[in-house]
């Protein structure tokens, strides 16, 4: 058997393989940094500070995971099944359809703790609506669940435009958004969680999705390892033949394990619809469902894992605006660079270390 | 007979962890012989020819080629040193031709043609030299296995092997396939090549092999001269104990239709008819054998049966209810069990940990879970039982599967299948790539099987199973039953069935 056969320790594979592809990105981001004239050391101090250096950097920081988790989640629980959601994007613009309308009918009515649950449902319900055709496709027809997400997201834009300029707008005003909900239709700020801990959130819109996103990693780790379901789904995304000698049920197992992720893509709408703008915008979703992608990959298709990854990623968008404001040599466009380069080395080449480390693993193992 | 080594292992070490699986081997094998090497799964065969070939590094040890060291560092290396190694599963590209596969990796230069060219005029000089007769245009797709094992071995001679290695390649062959293999590697002997044989089939090694070399539990225990040593000898020193190699069992008492098929075809995935109009009953308490060459319709015979594949016509009846051939978790709720053919690809999720594979397929039973969620407590219980009462190696349910070796692999399909004391048990391959100790042991779990009343319907390409197992014999060829025999049937009258010749 090749390296690819030999098995590392966790701490190896969960540990120092992703410090390492992390420690690599920041060396190459630093070298471009230098390049265009600027302090390496600086910048990585400007981004580290403008992240976690105060509660405004930590709040911010946590309401970009908050978006990730759920979005990385909603990666996660397809692949489990063996299908490639690149979908959560389109899922959770469709899902902010779905709690922007529940927060437009409830909002003059009830308090925000009655509409809460009404809209982390209808985003649920939206964003799996937009992930049940693809779904279908796959299961009936074998169309590849990849193309046809990836075409759902266009749709879902175009859907998303239409309704903004046509439908949802607010009479007479000229932005394409819904008008702002009332207090009845926001899920409020977490300045007493930052409290605890001696922070003061300032302006920035840490909100309650946050909880509601750690409730989720409880519940899809419950799911995928704890039971009958995620069983059949990984049986499924591990050996597709296996799973029919088991008497999984291949339609209703894609069906169900993409419903499940896109209503998760669909929840990530709650954090900047209710949780931040407090109204529909176009385009609010903004990358957080590709970003989601990275982070499943980084984490390991692990609850846990995600978390930790959607933290690193948060960071890096806090970061990296503080950064571009402060270093005026630093432009958003190279921002992006970076964070392209930390999702090149701990996604896409996660396991370019793997050979290496397995070499000198079995070299000091032999000792 | 020539007696310079090709090729030598001295002290060659090699450990996984705390599993030793080859310790301090040394061999030593003649030019221009056969040397077998034979020992239980897992006694560490493949690993210290994973060595050889450079897929594995040897924790300490020399290997020498010729009676110089070399460092096998991959498999590139590995031929270039002339070693040649064809594995149990073919490494070839299915919609590509002879030639193409023969050339893969060695196409000399940017472009085909003279690459072509002379790969055309070496696989001509290789089938006068050594009677490998092939078509190098023809698809590999379209040639039986034992032709497609023919341009594995064509690869590895193209490459300019000298030493050979071939890891357990009867195991698809037919007897007559089987038998031809081995006159090409006589061929080869005696042009002067070295010819490494793994197998676990003893008869093998007493047909061909000049020496043999026995392995257990990562040890060379033993190098003896072929000529001079038995198959109880042999099977002794693999196991390290007496072993029975032929089943005792008494006669056999059949009582009810269990199952019964009616008229059943089926057609596989490219369309074709595997199955055609099929009919036969199993009783309680016999055993019915399905003997044929791979690929003459049993495979899908046994899906059909278990609910994997949907017949194109006919039906079938379990315990006298009609079944929804479209269902494998309901049958299973009536009594069927399945020890499927392929166990890598359906009997087990390799990617899974021992405990979780032992209860695919039963996970939506009772025992197994608790509303939605599954009870792993129940199930690692479960599991260790199995393990102790089925003597699964290492002992250890939160293993993955993968690390297992293949008998023990088997031993956990075959414990999850029987333990659920189901009516009707349906068998495919019970000991493809399986130790000998395994082997004993499976066998006896179903004639225990068939002893407590249930039925069995058994398909095995390996004849010698099927006459030491069945109490009737079924023979499949081209999709029919071509005719019913009893247990005492003669090996050449199958045989002849089985090759379609009407008996």
């Amino acid at each position: 058997m090749s390296a690819a056969s030999v098995q590392l320790p966790n701490w190896i594979t969960y540990g120092l393989m992703p410090i390492l592809n992390l420690t690599l990105a920041f060396v190459i981001s630093g070298l471009l940094i230098w390049l265009i004239g600027e302090s390496p050391i600086n910048a990585l101090v400007l981004l580290l500070r403008g992240a976690l250096g105060n509660g405004e950097g930590v709040g911010f920081t946590l309401f970009y995971a908050t978006s990730f988790i759920f979005t990385g989640l909603s990666v996660a629980v397809a692949f489990h099944a063996g299908l490639f959601n690149i979908g959560s994007e389109g899922q959770a613009y469709l899902g902010g359809l779905g709690c922007a309308l529940v927060a437009l009918a409830l909002d003059q009515y009830v308090p925000w703790y009655v509409t809460a649950p009404f809209a982390v449902v209808g985003s649920a319900i939206f964003g799996a609506a937009w992930a049940l055709i693809p779904a279908w496709l796959q299961a009936k027809r074998g169309s590849h669940i990849v193309i046809t997400t990836i075409m759902f997201n266009f749709i879902g834009a175009a859907l998303m435009v239409y309704l903004l300029v046509n439908v949802l707008i607010v009479p007479r005003m000229m932005a394409p958004e819904t008008r702002i909900f009332l207090d009845g239709g926001r899920l409020p700020r977490l300045d007493w969680l930052m409290a605890m801990f001696g922070l003061r959130l300032g302006p920035a819109p840490f909100n309650v999705s946050f909880l509601i996103a750690l409730v989720m990693c409880f519940l899809v780790w419950l799911l995928i390892w704890r039971s009958k379901l995620g069983y059949e789904m990984r049986t499924l995304g591990a050996s597709p033949s296996a799973a029919v000698y088991a008497g999984v049920r291949y339609v209703r197992t894609v069906v169900v394990s993409m419903l499940i992720s896109g209503g998760l893509a669909g929840m990530m709408a709650l954090n900047p619809v209710l949780g931040s703008a407090a109204r529909l915008q176009v385009e609010f979703v903004g990358g957080a469902g590709f970003v989601g992608i990275a982070v499943s990959l980084m984490g390991r298709n692990h609850p846990f894992g995600i978390l930790l990854a959607s933290l690193l990623f948060g960071i890096l968008y806090q970061g990296g605006n503080a950064l571009s404001f402060d270093m005026p040599g630093i432009s958003h466009e190279m921002v992006l660079v970076i964070q392209g380069l930390v999702i090149l080395f701990a996604g896409a080449l996660e396991y370019m270390f793997r050979p290496a480390l397995v070499r000198i693993y079995q070299n000091l193992a032999r000792r | 007979m020539n007696q310079d080594p090709a090729i030598e292992l001295v002290g060659i070490d090699k450990k996984f962890g705390t599993v030793h699986a080859n310790k301090d081997i040394n061999l030593t094998v003649a030019k221009g012989t056969i040397h077998g090497i034979v020992g239980e799964n897992g006694a560490g065969k493949s690993t210290l020819m994973s060595i050889i070939y450079g897929f594995y590094h040897a924790d300490r040890g020399e290997i020498r080629v010729n009676g110089k060291p070399v460092t096998v560092r991959d498999s590139q290396a590995a031929i270039e040193a002339g070693i040649g190694m064809v594995h149990q599963h073919f490494m070839l590209v299915e919609n590509f031709t002879v030639l193409e596969n023969v050339m893969l990796g060695a196409e000399g230069g940017a472009l085909l043609a003279k690459g072509i060219a002379s790969a055309r005029a070496e696989l001509k000089r290789l089938e006068d030299e050594y009677g490998l007769v092939i078509d190098p245009d023809a698809m590999i797709e379209q040639l039986p296995v034992g032709l497609q094992q023919r341009v594995e071995i064509l690869k590895a001679m193209y490459r300019g092997a000298e030493i050979l290695i071939l890891d357990e390649p009867t195991g698809v062959l037919t007897p007559a396939e089987a038998d031809h293999l081995f006159r090409i590697l006589k061929v080869l002997r005696d042009q002067g090549k070295t010819v490494i044989l793994i197998t676990h089939k003893l008869r093998e090694i007493m047909a061909i092999t000049d020496t043999v070399s026995v392995m257990r539990r990562g040890e060379m225990v033993a190098t003896l001269r072929t000529a001079e040593t038995t198959v109880e000898e042999l099977a002794e020193l693999m196991v390290g104990r007496r072993v029975l190699l032929r089943v005792q069992k008494g006669e056999a008492s059949p009582g009810d239709i269990v199952l019964s098929v009616r008229n059943l075809s089926v057609r596989d995935n490219r369309g074709v008819t595997m199955v055609d109009n099929v009919s036969f009953d199993v009783r309680a308490g016999e055993i019915v054998g399905i003997a044929g060459v791979a690929g003459n319709g049993q495979s899908e015979l046994l899906e059909a049966i278990a609910g994997i594949r949907k017949p194109t016509s006919g039906e079938i009846v379990l315990d006298g209810k009609t079944v929804d051939q479209t269902d494998p978790a309901g049958l299973r709720e009536m009594g069927l069990a399945h020890i499927p053919e392929d166990r890598h690809h359906m009997g087990l999720v390799l990617k899974f940990e021992e405990y979780e594979n032992s209860v695919l397929g039963y996970h939506r039973s009772p025992a197994y879970s608790k509303g939605p969620l599954l009870d792993l407590e129940a199930i690692r219980k479960d599991a260790t039982e199995k393990i102790e009462k089925y003597d699964i190696r290492p002992p250890n349910p939160r293993l993955k599967t993968a690390n297992f070796s293949g008998g023990n692999q088997q031993k956990i399909v075959v414990a999850r299948e029987i333990e659920r004391d189901p009516k009707m048990l349906i068998i495919g391959q019970p000991t493809r790539g399986v130790d000998i100790g395994a082997i004993e042991f499976i066998h006896r779990r179903i004639i225990e099987m068939r002893d407590a009343g249930k039925a069995i319907l058994l398909v095995s390409v390996e004849l010698d199973e099927i006459r030491s197992l069945s109490d009737r014999i079924l023979v499949m060829f081209a999709g029919h039953v071509v005719g019913e025999k009893t247990r005492d049937a003669d090996e050449q009258t199958l045989g002849l069935m089985m090759a379609g010749i009407a008996a």
